[in-house]
């Protein structure tokens, strides 16, 4: 069981660096959530893995009795999961009204903050073409 | 319990709620006003109290630390939530004239109450996890006050910003977790006690490193600083100053609180990265202000560069190091809010932040240009005023050390400081403008001028009190770093035992 959740935690955490050496900024919020659950699984398997012995206390007694789960990496996790949440939906809502109002969602492009002092002209970069405020973005460049 | 410790959550928190209840009225900045007020009363309390008794914890539900929710005050903790408080304040009054009505109408208020929320919750907290949550609290805070509006810069700044402070936030995350299997507990003070009984060393000082990486990324440290400047000069001037003043602070306080109660067994490598991460960012920091061709840009750059000073101050880990490290945090926190007021005020009256195409400050508005030379002056560290003291002591604890590289890099790096300001200085305030504008002070209708002016004129004062008067303040961070070096009380105050 550790085992299998150790290999599963470096398989997400291996997927989600891929992602998020995109310039694509949708890919890098993927590889993010991705490693949000890696971090996630992290933390239950730091409260210990004893399969099929739940933190409950018998009738009768004030503490249980045998090994039991630690319940409180559970808790946190919990916590971890609906914060994460939270984040990811306020996140996506961005990204997709930066993609509308950017008509980019490549990271390489967004440099209305950072101007580039005229010298972008000639850099040769392959991309999506240039931020452009006059044309509207229509969602299929980005594979949105 | 001391009910003084809840205080300054509970303050912001229902503010928060009133103010955008009353967003469509005139009311909800009122509200704003006078709850951020309250804090601020709230907040001296807390000190007053942390200085006539030591250290204030408190068990939230009376459950017993380690399993309950901790809050506990030091002498760190209390004086940062008071400077969170002045702040808050400054920045509200300041909002009065500067926001839009639109953006209040969106919720501006609430959000800046929960963001001072957030920050008081992070200084007040004796547990890593709730930390954690103060965190988000804060963060998801100022992203929302960060992209308000949805300008192109915001939404283009907003991404960056949101995108890797999310990453710092995850490795955070995954560092309790790490912490949490090892040592079983998450309470500050009783990781202390625990963390000397972990067999694997090297293990924990891994978990250290993680920590460093998260909090390196919300403080701004080499390599870690690049959010910064693509997003701090975009939302309105007002929160710029707060997240300059604090939301960076609260990152190195992270630092300060983890590697001097929790990480301290493994110093000679912690630190040792600690001190050339903070020699690097210095370097880094000012040479990107003087790059820059935007008041508001160069300003962020040199956040960057001053929070390398705080960091050395933790770094060289004596008590003369920490002093620096308080006293600097404090006084730049007020310093740093204050330039960015004048930058908005600049913008206001001169018609930009950039700096080729504004001028004639000097000419039309003399004491706007006086009252920009108080913070700029302390930033680069002209005695007498607080930022000469702050430098003095880190650099002082350096020479101690008899680390004579840091001490130069450190002066080298104050001389160009001054270098960037006077470049603010000669392209600002003192040619004319090239557009034949006068920027006039008198422009702006009477209320709103004293709305803006007196944040400003007010934190030029506190920065000129502390430094023609530092005694007290330099005794209070020696106190301070004290209780930092020897964690006895707050944990036997925390814990309520004797160890």
């Amino acid at each position: 069981m550790e085992l299998l959740l150790s290999l599963t935690i470096g398989v997400l955490v291996a997927t989600s660096t891929y992602l998020m050496l995109d310039r694509n900024v949708l890919r890098f919020l993927f590889g993010l959530v991705l490693l949000s659950n890696a971090v996630n699984l992290v933390i239950f398997a730091a409260g210990r893995l004893t399969a099929g012995a739940p933190p409950l206390i018998d009738a009768g007694e004030y503490a249980p009795t045998g090994v039991v789960a630690n319940a409180l990496p559970q808790a946190l996790v919990l916590t971890a999961i609906v914060i994460g949440f939270g984040l990811l939906a306020f996140t996506l809502a961005l990204v997709y009204r930066t993609f509308m109002t950017l008509g980019t969602v490549n990271s390489d492009e967004m440099r209305i903050a950072e101007p580039r002092d005229g010298r972008d002209e000639d850099t040769g970069r392959l991309g999506l073409g240039r931020a452009n405020p006059d044309k509207p973005a229509t969602g299929q460049e980005a594979g949105i | 319990m001391s009910w003084l410790l809840v205080y300054p959550i509970l303050i912001p928190l229902f503010t928060a709620v009133l103010a955008y209840l009353f967003r469509n009225s005139p009311a909800g900045r009122w509200i704003s006003v006078v709850g951020t007020l309250a804090l601020l009363l709230a907040s001296v309390m807390l000190m007053s109290e942390v200085l006539d008794q030591g250290v204030v914890a408190g068990q939230m539900s009376n459950w017993d630390a380690p399993f309950g929710i901790t809050l506990a005050a030091d002498l760190l903790g209390a004086v940062m939530v008071v400077i969170t408080a002045i702040t808050g304040l400054a920045t509200v009054i300041y909002t009065l004239a500067e926001i839009p009505e639109r953006l209040e109408k969106l919720g501006f208020h609430a959000l800046l109450q929960t963001l001072l929320m957030g920050v008081c919750g992070s200084f007040l907290t004796g547990d890593l996890f709730n930390l954690y949550v103060w965190f988000e609290v804060m963060l998801i805070s100022s992203f929302g006050l960060l992209v308000l509006g949805g300008t192109r810069e915001q939404l283009d700044g907003g991404i960056k910003y949101v995108l890797l402070n999310l990453v710092s936030t995850i490795m955070f995350l995954a560092g309790i977790g790490l912490l949490y299997g090892m040592t079983g507990t998450l309470n500050m003070a009783d990781l202390h006690l625990a963390v000397r009984q972990v067999e694997n060393q090297g293990l924990l000082t891994t978990v250290a490193v993680m920590f460093m990486v998260a909090f390196g990324v919300k403080a701004a440290l080499f390599p870690l600083f690049f959010w910064l400047p693509a997003s701090y000069h975009t939302p309105p001037v007002a929160v710029s100053a707060i997240f300059a003043g604090l939301l960076t602070k609260v990152g190195v306080y992270a630092l300060i609180r983890m590697f001097t109660l929790i990480f301290d067994q493994d110093v000679g490598f912690t630190h040792t990265l600690l001190l050339w991460l903070a020699v690097v960012t210095m370097v880094t920091g000012v040479l990107g202000a003087a790059a820059m061709n935007d008041f508001r840009r160069i300003l962020s750059f040199h956040i960057i560069s001053q929070i390398g000073y705080m960091v050395l101050g933790l770094a060289l880990y004596t008590p003369l190091g920490l002093v620096g490290a308080v006293f600097y945090l404090v006084h730049h926190i007020i310093v740093k809010a204050n330039l960015f007021f004048v930058a908005g005020v600049a913008k206001r009256i001169a018609g930009s932040t950039d700096l080729s195409r504004i001028g004639g400050l000097y000419a039309h508005a003399p004491v706007l240009a006086f009252l920009f030379l108080i913070p700029a002056f302390s930033l680069a560290g002209f005695p007498p005023l607080s930022g000469f003291w702050a430098k003095y002591v880190v650099v002082k604890a350096a020479l101690d050390l008899e680390m004579w590289f840091v001490a130069g890099v450190s002066l080298a790096v104050g001389l160009l400081t001054i270098f960037s300001m006077t470049k603010i200085w000669g392209a600002a305030f003192w040619p004319s403008h090239p557009d034949g504008i006068k920027p006039r002070l008198s422009d702006i209708p009477t209320g709103e001028r004293m709305a803006l002016m007196l944040p400003i004129v007010a934190l030029a004062a506190l920065t000129c009190i502390i430094g023609l008067f530092p005694e007290p303040f330099v005794q209070f961070a020696e106190r301070s770093a004290q209780q930092l070096l020897d964690p006895t009380e707050y944990v036997t105050t925390v814990l309520g035992v004797q160890p």
